[in-house]
């Protein structure tokens, strides 16, 4: 149930991917403990993988590596990607994000837009269907203030989609949202991933989250942060968060990731 | 259509899953219908502003009928009405209003593009913020008063002496409310964008410029301010035929006439002019962008 990145790192780097880190090493002041040390990290085509870790781990920072936002220190990573656009990342954040001067149905044309959407019809239509799947296609004309969190997380998660970048990056979405709100956002977001066979790297620090949503978690030790452990999660989807193999295994990781920042208070 | 193929999977939690959500949404969204305009902008907007001035006349009249001072120090509500009228065309107040109003706006309109030019490109320059912000706050904080008689000195009483006064009082509102529009750009924002592929042009036209509105629209608005009381102060000690009349010119020429009742009917016309741009331009267009993202009530 359990293997290490580093025994099959070797092996991987021939097996298709869409997401490829090979010693990934960020730091952001010369000199200084780095704050990711030599991640070497494969996730294949349609995987679901979550990476887990405290404070200070610098799991934003890998996906903001990743998404290209900023460059690494060393290493390289690679795209090779499956679906329309190789090379592209999506990345969606805590907060939706989602630019309050336009409206619900306006931010995911701008996405298609920016995609290279030709025609305001076809990008409306698109939009459309976009919002129809994360079922908010009445929401079209509202502004984001006048949605609840969730909704907003659900409009950003369809712009996500216009990006049809093949690889989602998730940080932390649903950490803001009530104990409901999320479930359901769970249910939706593993739905959408089953019928669209998403690659999905999904950054949480909540144990549990991890366990409901993940084939593969990823245990990040912090400062630095290095691939401390790793769990393949075989429990079949439709997985429910108070599930007890869902339970168990959020117990086995919780104890390792309290071993992990245990030592830091040493 | 996703909903259907999903369905055929799963039909129990999918549909127990999807009335979860529907109800959620309903309950967290259900908020209270808009009022109706009249009730907003009437009832909200217009009608305590006049309240309020009525009350001040109200005030004013009171003082007056208690003749704590004669007339002539202070003139009542009624006194100053009559002189506007008696005086209004001894003092050439159609062309003074005109006059004045175009100046204040050809000012702005300058101040504008120039104030504008000088926040864009410095904005994003650490150094030359570092170097040109300090210099702009400094220019704010000095009454534009103070550069009257240099301009005479530099260029007479002339139609540039005037406009000199303006643009260096409207000029840093301009440029600083671009550029705290520019740090108050969430970085979250730039970052989204780029995500989304947006670069360089397109990240200017499509996130930053939008984000940056707000900032600039109140610096635009303070703009006005600044260059409505620089013309003021520049047409109150520049008085000349060459220039021709203004609305501060008249308030020179009621004090020179110790003229108490037309000096508070000229002083009422500043006030007016100033607030009714605001109102009428201003005020509508920061109201519609704040609301439009839910940053201010009603």
């Amino acid at each position: 149930m359990t293997a290490t990145a580093a025994a099959g790192g070797a092996l991987e780097a021939t097996e298709p991917a869409a997401v490829r880190l090979t010693g990934v090493t960020k730091s952001f002041d010369k000199g200084g403990v780095p704050v990711l040390d030599g991640i070497d990290l494969s996730v294949a085509p349609g995987e679901f993988v979550c990476l887990l870790g405290a404070s200070g781990c610098g799991k934003s920072t890998l996906l903001n590596l990743v998404a290209g936002l900023d460059p690494a220190s060393s290493g390289t990573i690679e795209l090779p990607g499956t679906g329309a656009r190789p090379g592209h990342a999506a990345l969606m954040f805590q907060e939706s994000a989602l630019f309050p001067w336009l409206t619900a149905g306006r931010n995911i044309e701008l996405a298609l837009k920016l995609r290279g959407v030709r025609g305001r019809d076809e990008r409306r239509r698109e939009a459309q269907r976009l919002l129809d799947i994360v079922r908010l296609g009445s929401a079209y004309d509202k502004r984001v203030h006048e949605l609840s969190g969730g909704m907003r997380q659900r409009v950003a998660l369809a712009r996500s989609l216009a990006q049809q970048a093949g690889v989602l990056l998730m940080d932390e979405p649903f950490a803001a949202l009530d104990a409901i709100t999320r479930d359901v956002l769970h249910e939706e977001l593993v739905k959408l991933w089953e019928e669209t066979q998403l690659t999905v790297l999904f950054v949480t620090h909540n144990v549990r989250e991890a366990a409901r949503l993940g084939q593969r978690i990823i245990l990040l030790s912090s400062r630095p942060g290095r691939i401390a452990r790793e769990w393949r999660v075989e429990i079949p989807q439709p997985r429910r968060i108070e599930d007890a193999d869902v339970t168990t295994l959020t117990r086995e990781i919780t104890a390792e990731l309290h071993k992990e920042i245990s030592r830091h208070g040493n | 259509m996703a909903t259907e193929v999903a369905d055929a999977i799963t039909p129990e939690p999918e549909a127990a899953y999807t009335t979860l959500e529907a109800g959620l949404d309903a309950l967290e969204t259900g908020g209270a219908a808009r009022k109706p305009w009249w009730r907003r902008v009437l009832l909200a907007k217009i009608v305590p502003p006049i309240a309020a001035i009525g009350v001040l006349l109200l005030i004013w009249d009171l003082l007056v009928v208690a003749q704590i001072k004669p007339a002539y120090v202070l003139p009542g509500p009624a006194d100053v009405w009559d002189e506007l009228n008696a005086e209004w065309t001894q003092y050439q107040m159609n062309e003074a209003v005109w006059n004045s109003v175009s100046r204040g706006i050809i000012g702005f309109a300058i101040s504008v593009v120039v104030g504008t030019v000088i926040g864009m490109s410095i904005a994003r320059v650490p150094v030359l913020r570092a170097a040109v912000q300090p210099i702009l706050s400094g220019l704010q904080s000095l009454p534009s008063v103070a550069w009257v008689p240099i301009g005479i000195m530099w260029f007479g009483v002339t139609p540039a002496t005037i406009y000199t006064v303006v643009l260096l009082g409207a000029i840093p509102s301009v440029t600083i409310g671009l550029i705290d529009g520019v740090d108050q750009i969430p970085p979250i924002y730039t970052r989204v964008g780029r995500n989304l592929g947006a670069r360089g042009l397109n990240s200017a036209r499509y996130v930053l410029f939008p984000a940056v509105l707000p900032g600039y629209v109140s610096g635009l608005k303070q703009g006005w301010a600044f260059s409505w009381r620089s013309l003021m102060a520049a047409e109150l000690i520049a008085v000349s035929p060459h220039l021709g009349p203004g609305v501060g010119q008249a308030m020179a020429e009621a004090g020179d006439n110790n003229d108490m009742a037309m000096a508070f009917g000229v002083l009422i016309i500043i006030l007016v002019i100033g607030i009714g741009i605001n109102a009428v331009f201003f005020a509508p267009i920061e109201r519609r962008l704040l609301r439009s993202r839910g940053l201010a009530g009603a």
